[in-house]
């Protein structure tokens, strides 16, 4: 069974997952920033006491399944979400959706994804993908971010659904249903309240771990990351970090890059010039994050190391956390047009 | 960032795909580009491959003076922690502790050897003297 279908290749997996899916019942309107900004996908938080891999716990973007959840929720598309405890009925729930003609996104494990190449099979568990048919014991799978489609045997695909350790998938699967038409109204509604949700998030959680806050303590911390870790950890941690922020097109640079892109596209909604100025203030902090990550790499590839690099490293960030914070702060200041 | 400085570097993902991004044209406007890979985020990749290579003949060491089972080496090669060993085999984080060190390893009955293998995708035989046939 082959559904009709279009792969579509994305910078991040949730969100070309998630912009896929709900083209697929009729919301084509929608594109990979717009999904983004609608789902307050722009974050950071640094988790202290909690190691990947060894070193620090970071994250640029919203906990794994949100965007998909707030967007279809925003704009009024009801959500089938199922958990599984028996990779039997997982298969069979899959199988049978198939059959349907029903495409659906799974949460997977990247460590026993076949087609990845080596180098990136890390235990990352919140990984997405879309299941779109079945040609005998293959499943066919449209991978955000390749270039094309792909597919899985049905033991690799149980293995990849079925991964284990944090954010275990628990062979997630979900998808939208068909929904009443969604129209202009209901995208600029959905903007507008994205936006304001993210504002909260990159302002206003309290304590100094997540959002501008959090960008700001990360600086301070690496200031001290080479007398604390001594040189060899600390490259390892800003390693870390980099790959945490630049890997597959995403975290913070290519992030900041499509806020920027949903921003300009936000203007066609809402027609207020101080949309595209503040676009062009997270391009600014996106550059910047590309810049903070040279800087981290001449660190750890042992060219630079000095007490100050560190320290211009660390107020990289801190100029970073300004950046953000202004940006959302002007994006508070915006009079909604309903 | 600009078209025109999206980075064409080498990176590991490139045998395989390329890269969305977004970046800006000459007007400032956004629209999204490909990249084959970046440099600085392939020597990121490679500086914890390599502390992960190192991790790995470190494990084996002492796995060969008998201070550790070969667990260890397999935990640093799947880069597994105890966690997620825990959650392919449902064995109790202390009890795969215990069967870190070589007595108790030894001791192992074939179907929790059996449970190990699968976790870490190997065979029992493999497991035990960690010569690798893989493709």
């Amino acid at each position: 069974m082959k559904n009709e279908f279009h792969h579509l290749q994305a910078a991040h997996c949730e969100n070309g997952v998630t912009t896929n899916l709900l083209r697929g019942v009729g919301v084509s309107q929608l594109t990979e920033p717009l999904v983004f900004g609608i789902g307050s996908g722009l974050f950071f938080v640094h988790i202290p006491f909690l190691k990947v891999n060894k070193g620090p716990a970071i994250a640029f973007r919203t906990m794994p399944g949100l965007i998909f959840k707030r967007t279809c929720n925003s704009l009024g598309v009801p959500v089938v979400r199922k958990k599984f405890s028996s990779k039997q009925k997982a298969k069979l729930f899959l199988d049978d959706c198939l059959n349907k003609g029903q495409a659906v996104g799974c949460q997977v494990g990247v460590y026993y994804l076949t087609y990845f190449p080596k180098e990136y099979r890390f235990h990352f568990n919140a990984h997405n993908l879309i299941i779109f048919g079945k040609e005998g014991e293959n499943y066919l799978v449209s991978d955000p971010v390749m270039e094309n489609a792909t597919s899985l045997t049905e033991y690799e695909l149980e293995r990849v659904r079925f991964a284990k350790g944090p954010l275990a998938p628990r062979g997630q699967i979900y998808y939208p249903q068909l929904p009443q038409n969604v129209t202009e109204g209901d995208i600029r509604n959905a903007i507008k309240k994205g936006v304001k949700r993210n504002i909260n998030h990159m302002l206003h959680i309290p304590g100094s771990i997540a959002g501008v806050k959090g960008i700001a303590t990360m600086g301070n911390k690496i200031k001290k990351w080479r007398n604390k870790l001594g040189p060899k950890d600390a490259g390892l941690y800003l390693a870390q970090l980099v790959r945490m922020q630049e890997e597959i097109g995403t975290g913070g640079g290519g992030f900041r890059y499509i806020y920027g892109a949903f921003l300009q596209q936000a203007f066609q909604y809402h027609p207020d010039e101080k949309l595209i100025e503040i676009s062009k203030t997270f391009t600014r902090a996106g550059d910047l994050w590309r810049s903070a990550a040279v800087q981290a790499a001449g660190i750890y590839k042992g060219r630079i190391g000095a007490q100050e690099d560190y320290n211009q490293m660390g107020d990289m960030l801190i100029e970073i956390s300004a950046i953000e914070k202004d940006a959302f702060r002007a994006l508070k200041n915006i009079h909604w047009q309903s | 960032m600009k078209k025109e400085e999206i980075p064409q570097d080498n990176g590991a993902l490139n045998k395989l795909t390329k890269e969305v991004v977004y970046a800006t044209d000459q007007s400032g406007n956004y629209s999204t580009g490909l990249s084959t890979g970046w440099d600085i985020k392939s020597t990121a990749l490679d500086v914890a491959w390599n502390d992960i290579e190192k991790r790995i003949a470190d494990a084996k060491a002492k796995v060969l003076s008998n201070e550790a089972s070969p667990l260890l080496y397999f935990m640093e090669l799947r880069l597994m922690d105890l966690q997620i060993i825990s959650g392919y085999t449902g064995f109790w984080k202390w009890t795969i502790k215990k069967h870190l060190k070589p007595a108790a390893f030894n001791k192992l009955s074939i179907a929790r050897l059996k449970k190990y293998a699968e976790a870490f995708n190997v065979t029992i035989e493999e497991l035990k003297t960690m010569e690798l046939h893989e493709k």
